[in-house]
C-alpha cells in the first residue's frame, strides 16, 4: 500500500511537471502577448522596461525555470490583470465564493441524488421512477448554463422573486444552485440506481431475504453497503470538477469566483493567473483521485491496487 | 439467415456474429420509444445543418437596426436580434456550426484515439507505456478547461474550436480501443488469424474492429452531444466562433443582456441547444441499450 502510494505520488509529480512545461511552453509560444500595443501605443524604452520587470524579455525556458523556481517557494506572481496583489492574494480572494458555491451544490447533489436513486431503485417502473429517470437524463443532458438562464427567465424576468446573479446574500445563492447541481445530482441518481438495480439480483439478497430478513434491512444492510461502493470511484472525482469548473455558472449569474477569473483572464493573456490556476486544478484532480483510489481499496477489500486504476 | 460464401473461412466466424448483433440493434433501437424520438429531433437537426440556405427565411449576417429587438411575428418566428438580424435564420445556420464541431470532433477522436489505442493494446511494450503517459497527462486537468486554455492560445474560429475540443476528445476513445484490445487479443480467433500470417493492420481492421465496434460506437454517437455541448460553451464565454458565424452558445451570451423584456432572444436559442443535446442523449443511450446485452435488465 505505501509502495503503491508512493508510485502513484511520483507519477503525480511526473503529470504535474509535464502540465506545466505544456501550458508555460503555448502560452508562450503564440505571438501577442498581456503588453501589446494595439490599444495604448507605449514608447520602446517603456515596452522594454514593462516586458524586463515582467521577465518576458528572456527566452522562454529562463522564463520557466524562474518561473517554477518561484512557484515551489509559492510565488506565483503578479496578476496583469490586477497588479497591485499577487496571485495567491487573488485566488484566496476570489476561491471563497467558488467553494461557497461548489459546497452548497455538492451537499444538496449528493445527498438528494443518493435519495432520488434508492428511491426508484426501490420502485422499479413505478411513475417514481420514471420521473427520477426522466429528471435525470434532463439534468445530464441539458448544459448547465442553459438551466440558468431558464431559472433567469422564469424567476427574475418574469416572476421578480430572485435576483438575476450576484454573490453575497442567501437569496442570490439559489439559482446558482440549483443550476449547477443539476448535473451532479442526476449523475448520482442515476449511478445510484443502477448499481442498486444490480445489487438486488446478487446472490446474498436472495439469501439474505431467504432467510426471513425484513425489506428495510436487506436495503440498508446488503443493497446500499453494495451499492455505493462503485460510487467512490464515479463521484469522488466530480469534487474537483465542481470546485474548479463552476465557469458558466459563474458568467450566468456574475459570482466572482475563480471560474470567472479564469475567463477574464484567458482574455487578458494573464500568463501568471491562468497558469496557477492550471496547476491549481491539475493538482485538485490528481489528488482526488488518489485519495478516491485508495479509499476504493479500504472499502472493498476485494480491490486490489496495482498500476494507475484511472486506467 | 445463411452465410454468404466469403473468401477465407476464419473471416466468415465473426463476420456472422456480427451480422446478427447489428441487426438485433436496428430491431431493439426501433422499439426504444425514447431513442426514436432522439432520432426524429437529430434528423431534423441534421437537416438543418445540411441545408440551411433552404430553411432560413433570412440571411443570418444581414443586420438591419430599423427592426432591431422585434418580438416574435409572423416575419420574424423567433423575432430579431440587438442589431436586427433574423433569430430563426441564426438559429438554423448555428445549428450547422454547432453539429459541425459534435460530428468533426468524434470523427478526430476516432482517427486519432483508436489507431493509438489499437497500437497500445496490440504491441504493448513501450509503445504501450508512452501512449499511457500521453493519457494520463492529458487527463491531468478537466478537460473543457484544457479547451479554454488553448482557446486563448488559438484564437477564436470554427477550425480552432474543433481542435480545442479534439485534443482531448481522444482519450476516452484511445482507452477504450485499449482496453479492447487487450480483451480479444488472446482470443482463439485472433491466434489463428495470426498463426496463417496476418499482419498488425489486417489483424486489426479485419478481426479485431469489428468486434470492438459496439462500444466504440456507442461512444462516439455519446461524445456528439459532448463536443457540441462544448463549443457552446466556449462560445457562450466568448472564446468560440467568431462572428459573422452564428453560434448559439454565443446566441445565449448575447442575449444575457436583454432577457428583460425581450425574454425570445434567451428561449430560443436555449431551448434549441437543450433539444439537440437531449436528442443526441437518447440516440447515444438508445444505441447502448441495442448495443450493449449486458444492459439489457437494468435499461
Amino acid at each position: 500500500m505505501g509502495r503503491y502510494i508512493l508510485r502513484r505520488v511520483a507519477g503525480l509529480l511526473f503529470t504535474f511537471l509535464i502540465v506545466s512545461i505544456i501550458t508555460f511552453s503555448l502560452m508562450h509560444s503564440v505571438p501577442g502577448g498581456p503588453f501589446d500595443e494595439n490599444k495604448q501605443p507605449l514608447p520602446a524604452a517603456a515596452k522594454a522596461n514593462i516586458l524586463h520587470k515582467y521577465g518576458l524579455d528572456k527566452p522562454v525556458w529562463q522564463q520557466y525555470v524562474r518561473y517554477m523556481w518561484a512557484a515551489v517557494h509559492f510565488d506565483f506572481g503578479i496578476p496583469f490583470q490586477s497588479p497591485t496583489e499577487t496571485v495567491q492574494s487573488l485566488i484566496a480572494r476570489v476561491w471563497p465564493a467558488t467553494l461557497q458555491l461548489a459546497a452548497i451544490v455538492i451537499a444538496l447533489s449528493y445527498t438528494l441524488g443518493l435519495l432520488f436513486g434508492i428511491v426508484a431503485a426501490v420502485r422499479q417502473n413505478s411513475w417514481i421512477d420514471h420521473a427520477v429517470t426522466a429528471a435525470a437524463t434532463m439534468g445530464f443532458a441539458v448544459p448547465n448554463f442553459v438551466i440558468g438562464v431558464w431559472l433567469i427567465l422564469i424567476f427574475s424576468v418574469s416572476l421578480h422573486w430572485l435576483p438575476t446573479g450576484g454573490w453575497g446574500h442567501p437569496v442570490q445563492f439559489i439559482m446558482p444552485t440549483l443550476a449547477y447541481a443539476a448535473a451532479p445530482m442526476a449523475l448520482v441518481a442515476r449511478y445510484t440506481r443502477v448499481n442498486m438495480l444490480e445489487s438486488m439480483r446478487a446472490d446474498y439478497v436472495r439469501t439474505a431475504r431467504s432467510k426471513g430478513l425484513s425489506e428495510s434491512q436487506i436495503i440498508v444492510r446488503h443493497i446500499l453497503k453494495n451499492a455505493l461502493v462503485p460510487l467512490i470511484t464515479v463521484l469522488g472525482p466530480q469534487i474537483p470538477n465542481i470546485a474548479t469548473g463552476s465557469i458558466f455558472i459563474e458568467s450566468v449569474f456574475r459570482v466572482p469566483g475563480l471560474g470567472r477569473y479564469f475567463v477574464t483572464s484567458t482574455y487578458a493573456r494573464d500568463y501568471p493567473m491562468i497558469m496557477a490556476t492550471m496547476m491549481l486544478a491539475a493538482f485538485l484532480w490528481g489528488f482526488v483521485y488518489l485519495v478516491s483510489d485508495i479509499l476504493y481499496s479500504l472499502i472493498d477489500p476485494r480491490v486490489r491496487l496495482t498500476g494507475s486504476s484511472r486506467l | 439467415m445463411s452465410a454468404e460464401p466469403r473468401p477465407s473461412a476464419a473471416a466468415t466466424e465473426p463476420a456472422i456474429v456480427q451480422r446478427t448483433l447489428w441487426r438485433n440493434a436496428a430491431r431493439s433501437f426501433s422499439r426504444n420509444r425514447l431513442a426514436m424520438v432522439g432520432l426524429v429531433v437529430v434528423a431534423v437537426l441534421v437537416i438543418c445543418a445540411v441545408v440551411p440556405f433552404l430553411l432560413a427565411p433570412q440571411s443570418y449576417y444581414k443586420a438591419s437596426l430599423i427592426d432591431n429587438l422585434q418580438f416574435p411575428s409572423a416575419r420574424h418566428w423567433f423575432g430579431t436580434d440587438q442589431v436586427g438580424r433574423d433569430l430563426l435564420s441564426r438559429i438554423i445556420y448555428g445549428i450547422r456550426t454547432s453539429l459541425l464541431v459534435g460530428f468533426s470532433v468524434q470523427a478526430i477522436a476516432f482517427v486519432v484515439g483508436f489507431p493509438l489505442g489499437a497500437a497500445a493494446g496490440l504491441r504493448g511494450g513501450w509503445i504501450d507505456w508512452l501512449v499511457l503517459r500521453l493519457l494520463e497527462i492529458m487527463t491531468a486537468v478537466p478537460g473543457f478547461l484544457f479547451a479554454l486554455f488553448l482557446m486563448t492560445v488559438l484564437g477564436n474560429g470554427l477550425i480552432n474550436v474543433i481542435i480545442a475540443i479534439s485534443v482531448t476528445s481522444w482519450i476516452d476513445v484511445c482507452r477504450l480501443t485499449r482496453a479492447q484490445i487487450l480483451s480479444l487479443r488472446e482470443r482463439e480467433f485472433v491466434v489463428a488469424a495470426r498463426s496463417y500470417g496476418a499482419g498488425d493492420w489486417r489483424l486489426v481492421l479485419r478481426h479485431l474492429l469489428p468486434h470492438a465496434l459496439p462500444p466504440l460506437v456507442i461512444m462516439l454517437a455519446l461524445g456528439i452531444p459532448n463536443a457540441m455541448f462544448a463549443e457552446a460553451g466556449l462560445s457562450f464565454l466568448g472564446v468560440g466562433i467568431n462572428d459573422p458565424v452564428p453560434s448559439l452558445g454565443k446566441m445565449v451570451s448575447e442575449s444575457m443582456a436583454y432577457l428583460s423584456p425581450y425574454w425570445y432572444m434567451g428561449v430560443f436559442p436555449t431551448v434549441t441547444i437543450a433539444l439537440a443535446m437531449l436528442g443526441f442523449n437518447f440516440v447515444g443511450d438508445g444505441l447502448r441499450d441495442a448495443l450493449d446485452p449486458t444492459m439489457y435488465n437494468n435499461a
